[in-house]
Parts: structure tokens; sequence; C-alpha cells
């Protein structure tokens, strides 16, 4: 007889690939936490988060909360908004202490936005909620930094 | 695997176009077609690029239907996707098919309707080559993306803002000055003389970027005939022979390690040079992507053309200008000539090809005309690279 029986499939189905969805990433930020994931192989640190471990390619993770603090590492001042979005607004690029890099959004006028500012330390103060659009899948958080020092 | 011969070349005016995607691709195509002297018969197999057809136009599986509307019978057509890469990638899958030997004479180009959308909505629809989970709600634009990378730029090399953005305007001077002498482009005779300070002082797009540090958006088209090198010179004098392809892909922007050092696009640059076996001293011009000032002087090193860190000043000394060390984007690039997305790579190899051939325009002509030409198209924020090299002989 070939074929496998319907439990067998179902069971087979129910095998969890995602350590941490990006739902569940969204959801802590909301919540103020920056999620992640430590590889029990490399001992690195992936956030967002991936199926498998941004650093080695590890399936071996499991779920830490980060900081939240780090350094600014670029940002820029958006002029001219996509549809949807009401410029000016300053996305970044932060390295977190624990290792990995997060795309945001920094807490700051667009007068206050000065190269000077590269380098400093940041801390996650809260989110920005995207309402969505008829593309994007409903709505989303992204985190939003301030600058602590 | 067979060596592959571009034989025919078509381009659309660029600019805003009153035409359809179908009609303007349909013109490329013919435009290559009679000049490669082959007819609808003999074309095997279509590859298009077209990025955003579905937002433009609402036609998605765009290339059934030129391959219908040129009546080349029931052959395999496919949409290529690669965000502003979308055409290269198309030429490097029709070089892959004939080298392989599974067609002999196949169509591949590209076509993009962008001016339809104005420029918000286009905004939002380029902004979903970026990785939308994380990207997307922060409101990330390709401006954003770039201009992140030249605060970065400044960082690493340690160079005032403000003398990088008086480096970087000359990217935008130098290419407009080509785009205005060339009749296809969309700023043809327009901007040809531009200022440090023009650029500088132009409306800010975002931080450090201003609207003259960025490409337009743009409608436009264009096409290429490759066949198997064998049988090109049946069909011309004048064959150019793809030399080395590369392709390489890219990750969401948090996980680069350094935004100003793309690996994406220095391997692909690599692969490229590795099967032409060449080096960046044998190339004679290139065609590259210039979307921003900034994007073109981090293209240059990530292809081995300058040292990191020194794209900036070489562009300021005439470097990439002609009669430098590299003549860069003498079509006028994406920011003089446009930037249809998905035609982008198909229109700078046409370019190379021209320049081969001797036929580009006065003052944009390179003199001799180049034994080696290169192409760079980014797709996304380094999300898809494409580089292809050109030769007016065949590999020995």
């Amino acid at each position: 007889m070939v074929g496998r029986t319907q439990e067998e499939i179902e069971k087979e189905l129910s095998k969890e690939y995602i350590p941490l969805s990006y739902a569940e990433y969204e959801e802590g930020l909301s919540n103020g936490k920056l999620l992640g994931l430590r590889c029990q192989s490399c001992g690195k640190i992936t956030s967002h988060p991936m199926p498998v471990c941004q650093w080695c390619g590890s399936r071996d993770m499991e779920r830490v909360e980060l900081s939240g603090e780090g350094e600014l590492l670029t940002f820029t001042v958006i002029r001219v908004a996509p549809e949807g979005f009401d410029a000016p607004y300053v996305p970044c690029l932060v390295k977190t202490l624990e290792g990995p890099t997060v795309i945001a959004r920094l807490d700051l006028t667009p007068e206050e936005a000065s190269q000077e500012l590269i380098g400093k330390r940041v801390k996650m103060s809260g989110t920005y909620k995207y309402e969505g659009d008829k593309y994007s899948a409903g709505a989303h958080v992204c985190p939003v930094f301030r600058i602590i020092e | 695997m067979r060596d592959v011969a571009i034989i025919g070349v078509g381009h659309t005016k660029f600019g805003r176009a009153t035409k359809s995607s179908l009609e303007l691709f349909s013109e490329a195509a013919l435009q290559a077609m009679d000049d490669a002297g082959v007819t609808g018969k003999e074309i095997e197999a279509l590859f298009q690029g077209a990025a955003l057809p579905g937002f433009e136009e609402g036609q998605v599986m765009p290339a059934a239907f030129s391959a219908a509307e040129l009546n080349l019978g029931p052959i395999p057509a496919t949409r290529y996707e690669g965000a502003c890469a979308s055409a290269s990638v198309a030429i490097r899958d029709a070089v892959m098919w004939v080298a392989s030997g599974t067609y002999d004479i196949v169509l591949a180009g590209g076509v993009e309707k962008a001016l339809l959308m104005g420029t918000a909505f286009a905004t939002r629809t380029f902004a979903m080559s970026c990785h939308s989970p994380t990207e997307g709600p922060v409101g990330l634009t390709f401006p954003g993306v770039f201009a992140m990378a030249a605060r970065r730029y400044a960082v690493e090399y340690d160079i005032p803002l403000d003398v990088l953005r008086e480096k970087m305007a000359y990217v935008s001077i130098k290419n407009h000055r080509h785009g205005a002498l060339n009749p296809l482009a969309q700023f043809y005779k327009k901007m040809g003389d531009l200022k440090v300070e023009d650029v500088v002082n132009a409306r800010m797009v975002a931080d450090p970027l201003t609207l003259l540090d960025c490409c337009p958006f743009s409608d436009g088209a264009a096409a290429l005939v490759l066949c198997d090198a064998e049988v090109a010179r049946k069909y011309t004098d004048d064959p150019v022979y793809v030399l080395g392809t590369g392709q390489a892909s890219g990750s969401a922007l948090s996980k680069m390690e350094d935004i100003t050092k793309p690996v994406s696009r220095i391997e692909s640059a690599r692969s490229a040079f590795k099967q032409a076996r060449l080096e960046p001293k044998d190339i004679d011009l290139l065609e590259i992507h210039d979307c921003f000032t900034i994007a073109e002087l981090i293209a240059l090193e990530c292809m081995g053309f300058f040292d990191w860190g020194e794209a900036a000043t070489a562009t300021e000394e005439g470097e990439t200008e002609i009669g430098g060390r590299i003549p860069t984007n003498m079509s006028g690039g994406l920011i003089g000539k446009g930037h249809p997305i998905g035609a982008t790579g198909a229109s700078q190899v046409y370019w190379i090809v021209k320049q081969m051939r001797g036929e580009a325009a006065k003052g944009n002509q390179i003199d001799p005309v180049p034994e080696y030409g290169m192409t760079d198209t980014l797709g996304g924020d380094f999300g898809t690279l494409c580089h292809l090299i050109l030769g007016r002989v065949r590999r020995g």
C-alpha cells in the first residue's frame, strides 16, 4: 500500500519553523519590548526575527528580550513621503548593544536632526503605528528610539 | 556553454509617454528586430523586465501579451521582476538560455510607465521593494535609503557632510551634462550646465539628498535581440558579445554589515569579472545605476574601479568623465536620461552597444570606441544586483 495516513500528514504540518513571528515581534514592540532570538550554536542575537540565525544560519534559537539600547548608525529626514505617510519624519538604523542592527524611527524634530548625532547612544522609547493601506496587510508598528546622551 | 551576442537594439524616448506599456515595449522590440534584421518568426522566447505593471496599468503577466502584440506566436514569454534591475535579470536569463543551447534567437528587454502613478503613489510602490515587514511601517523611501548611506559614507571616510554633498553634486552635473546631449533622454536639452550650488540648494527630498541628487520617475522601454555568437555575423557586422554576467541578492537593510559596501553589489560584479576573465582596468566604459548621486559613488567602489572612499573625490576631479580614467554614464545615466525602472538595464546595454558602434550622440561618444563596457543595475535597497560585461570581440 502506498500513501500516508491523514494523521501522519497532519503531524508533519504541525511542526513549527518560525521561532518568533513578525506579529509576535510587533506585539513585543507595542509592549515596549525589543525581542530577538539567541542562537544556541554561535551565541549571537538575531533581531528582527528570522527563521534561522542571521549570523550562522542555525535553527537552534531561543527567544530573548534585548535591552533596547544601542548606537545611532545613520538617519535621514524624509521630506517626500509615500502615500499614507506625512512628512517630515526621521528613519534611522540603530546598532543594538546586543549586536544586531534594527531599522526604526528617531524621536527628533527635523531641525534637531544633525550629522553630529551619529554615534550617539539611543534607547527605544516607544513605537510608531502605521495604520496601513490596502497593500500593507493591515496596520504595523516599528520601534522609535531617542537620544540618551 | 555557447557564447552569446547582441545583434539588435531598440530604445524609446524616455520621459512621459502617452503610449501604453504594451505599445512602448513593441516600439523598442520592433526597432531591435529591424536593427538585427530578424523577423518575429525567428524569435524563440521573450524575456521581459517590468517592475510595477499591476499598479501602473492593472496589467499582470505583461510578457505574454507583448509576445502576442508582436505576433511572435505561442513562444515562452516571461516577466522578470527584480525591482529596478528587472531588465538586467531578464537579459541575464536570456543569455543563459541561449548559452545553454535551448534557444538560438531571443528577445529581451523591459518597460515601465512609472509617471502614471504620480509622486506619492510611485514613492509608495517603489518602496514596496524595501523589506516590507520592517522598513514598511517606518515609511522608508529609496531617497531615504541612499540618504542614510550618504551620511554613513561621510562618517566612514571622515568627510564633512557639506563637503560630501558638494562632491556628490559632480555626479549630477556630469550625468545631466550628458543627458542633455542625448535625444532619447528625459532631460534632453535641459540642465546641461548645472553648478554645484544648483544641486545642493535644490529642494530637499531626504536629507542630505536634494531633488537634483535623485533620478526622476520615467516612462520608457528598451529591447535587445540576442543570438548564438556563432551565427551573429550573419545578421550584423558589429555584434557585441556578452562576456560575463553576475547577479546577487541582498537582505533587509538592517541585516547588512555596511550599507556603504553592499555585499550583493560586490559579489555580483566579481562574478561578472570572473566569467569574463577581465578586471576593472580592462573596462573602457560604464553604464551604472546612479539612482542617486551617492549610489554612483558606492557602485564605482563596489565594482573595484576606485578604492573605498575615493570615488567621491575622483568624480570631482573628472576621473569618470570623457577622457578620465573610466567614463561613466555617458548616456546621462538614470539621473539625466531617466529611469523607467523595468527598462533601465536594457537601456544601459543599448547605450554600451551604441558606443561600441560609434553611434552615441556627439559629446557623449567616447573616441576610440570602447572595446569593453560594463553595466551595473540595482534593484531595491541592494536586494537585487546584476552586472553585464560586453565586448566587441569574443572571449579568447
